[in-house]
């Protein structure tokens, strides 16, 4: 090999090329530069817009420049928000329990137990693909199978378990609850087992040979190694319902409202101000829960190596 | 790739007994997934004489010619086709811009901790607010929405970062000595993007092109306060449901089930004969 030409040879062109190499921060900076603009324009910049839109005046004709905190006040007194809140609250806590229940046993099973990687991918799918249909569809899906004469109710007849339909099943807080679960339960599969697959199998070996049970093992290896997937779950689950808008209004039979679709009669009636003060406080309150969890663990570290 | 069969140990071995528990709540679990859509996909050949509940008058494809019947309720094909148009296009800008921003991030920059926390943001804000906002910043420069600027804007702001984390995963998996392989041999920053890192990273990259497809065919809430007057195929559907109920809403259900079913099994194909194919060629002749 006659290395020494070679680089004699190479040496003046990557010399003649560093001229115009640009700084590994500034390359950094021009990748994501799409990414930054699109989201500062289209994300940023409208929140902003209506952060300010929210101390307008406003009457049945247009909306006025002003600064006015009438609009967050009228909110804030109002009993109708706290109710709303807790409602949604609650709701999202119920769905993320049983989101993390089902998503953290369904992933841990899909990694750790299913053998072969081709049965993998295929329960994996089997998981993902309702999802592939809209949300709208998987919603109303459940109006012929949970009501009076629907599916369910026959099959438990059929078994004679029950003599009469059950009625709380449809268009109550019970069929959101199963709605919201079938929306969004992928949603903590799916970063979970991400995180699940992470972990070095030897680990686990190891600590079932140092004599650890198999609940020591979890609560102090496996749990520990996923909480930046069960975090993100978590995230996802819980900004969903709270930004839900056609669940419980499609569900819940008209008892309860959500946040969003109280928002969104306040938008169809042109009253931007008071609708963009209560988007507002939602984002505050999103926002302060999402930091919450981030605070608890940090999903930038695990994710940007 | 990933170390596949190692993971579960020895096949021989005794199955615990947490695997029969953990398969018995996967099986339930898709049970639970597919039962409301075994109920519509059948819901869906009831007989022109049926409704919308059990039990099924005689069976027919009734209801999916009443989709094609153009002006009847509501242009179900024309709103597909623009829902299949804004999806392409949103999956395409989406990948661009966050393999491009994936290659960024993996070096620490000023102001990336901004950006990644601006991402979140994007990610968690409730869906109809974007519309919103969008909407509104539309309203004081007097433009007028529409699907291919407004409608399309404000679905990136959840197609980008949800494609910005699936790239964090698909990088977290590259094994970077392949590049500096790649450097070592006298390869320029190009030709070690274009014949090195895409290659290797090209089926995570399909998977997250495909994952922003579906996430804008379905989505409804950033859509509906901006889409102008053309609408998709989500808000269509919404549109029938408040104004009808009949079994098309289902037809609609198992066609697009059907649509969906078809393009996966495509792309599948497709990452793994490429794999097959690297696979082969990586094998010594």
């Amino acid at each position: 090999m006659d290395a020494g030409q070679d680089a004699v040879s190479i040496a003046p062109r990557s010399r003649g090329r560093r001229r115009w190499r640009l700084s590994a921060q500034a390359v950094s900076w021009l990748q994501v530069s799409p990414l930054a603009i699109i989201l500062i324009t289209f994300f940023a910049l409208p929140t902003l817009i209506f952060l300010v839109v929210s101390f307008y005046d406003y009457d049945r004709v247009g909306i006025y420049p002003d600064f006015l905190l009438d609009n967050y006040r009228e909110i804030l007194t109002s009993p109708a928000t706290l109710r709303v809140y807790l409602s949604s609250l609650q709701f999202a806590f119920i769905v993320w329990a049983i989101t993390l229940f089902l998503g953290f046993n369904i992933a841990y099973f899909l990694v750790f137990h299913v053998r072969s990687r081709m049965m993998r991918t295929v329960l994996f799918l089997a998981c993902a693909i309702p999802f592939w249909t809209s949300g709208i569809i998987r919603t109303i899906a459940w109006i012929p199978f949970l009501g009076r004469n629907g599916a369910f109710n026959q099959m438990l007849q059929g078994v004679h378990l029950i003599d009469r339909p059950l009625d709380f099943l449809l268009f109550s807080p019970f069929a959101v609850c199963v709605t919201y679960i079938h929306l969004f339960t992928l949603l903590m599969i799916g970063p979970i087992a991400n995180s699940l697959a992470k972990i070095d199998p030897a680990l686990l070996e190891a600590a079932r040979d140092a004599g650890a049970s198999r609940w020591r093992t979890m609560v102090d290896i496996v749990i520990p190694l996923s909480k930046t997937g069960i975090a993100l779950g978590s995230i996802l689950v819980f900004t969903q319902v709270m930004g839900d808008f056609f669940v419980v209004k499609a569900m819940s039979g008209g008892q309860s409202a959500s946040i969003v679709s109280q928002l969104a009669t306040e938008i169809q009636a042109m009253q931007y101000p008071p609708a963009a003060a209560s988007a507002m406080i939602l984002v505050l309150f999103v926002a302060i829960m999402v930091g919450g969890m981030m605070r608890v663990v940090d999903v930038r570290k695990e994710l940007v190596r | 790739m990933m170390a596949g069969g190692s993971r579960a140990g020895d096949p021989r071995e005794r199955r615990p007994w947490p695997f029969y528990a953990l398969a018995t709540l996967m099986t339930v679990f898709l049970v639970f997934l597919y039962g409301p859509m075994v109920v519509i996909y059948l819901l869906s050949f009831q007989g022109p004489d049926g409704g919308v509940t059990f039990p099924m008058v005689g069976t027919s494809t009734y209801w999916f010619a009443e989709i094609l019947k153009p002006g009847q309720m509501a242009n179900i094909p024309v709103a597909f086709g623009r829902s299949i148009a804004l999806a392409s296009i949103v999956s395409l800008v989406t990948v661009l811009v966050t393999v491009s921003a994936g290659l960024g991030f993996r070096r620490r920059f000023p102001g990336s901790g901004a950006l990644f926390y601006l991402a979140v943001a994007s990610l968690v804000m409730p869906s109809l607010l974007v519309g919103f906002g969008i909407g509104l910043g539309f309203k004081l420069f007097d433009w007028t929405p529409d699907l291919f600027t407004s409608a399309l804007a404000a679905q990136l702001t959840w197609t980008l970062p949800f494609g910005l984390f699936a790239m964090f995963a698909v990088f977290n998996r590259f094994n970077r000595a392949y590049e500096e392989a790649a450097t070592d041999l006298g390869a320029s920053a190009w030709q070690r993007l274009r014949w090195v890192t895409l290659p290797i990273l090209m089926p995570g990259i399909i998977g997250v092109g495909m994952g922003a497809f579906t996430l804008s065919y379905d989505e409804y809430a950033r859509t509906t306060l901006v889409a102008g007057n053309r609408n998709t195929l989500p808000l269509e559907i919404y549109a029938l449901i408040s104004s009808s109920t009949s079994p098309t809403l289902f037809a609609i259900g198992t066609l697009t089930t059907a649509v969906s079913f078809l393009v996966i099994c495509t792309t599948l194909a497709v990452i793994l004969r490429m794999q097959r194919r690297r696979a082969a060629r990586a094998r010594p002749a």
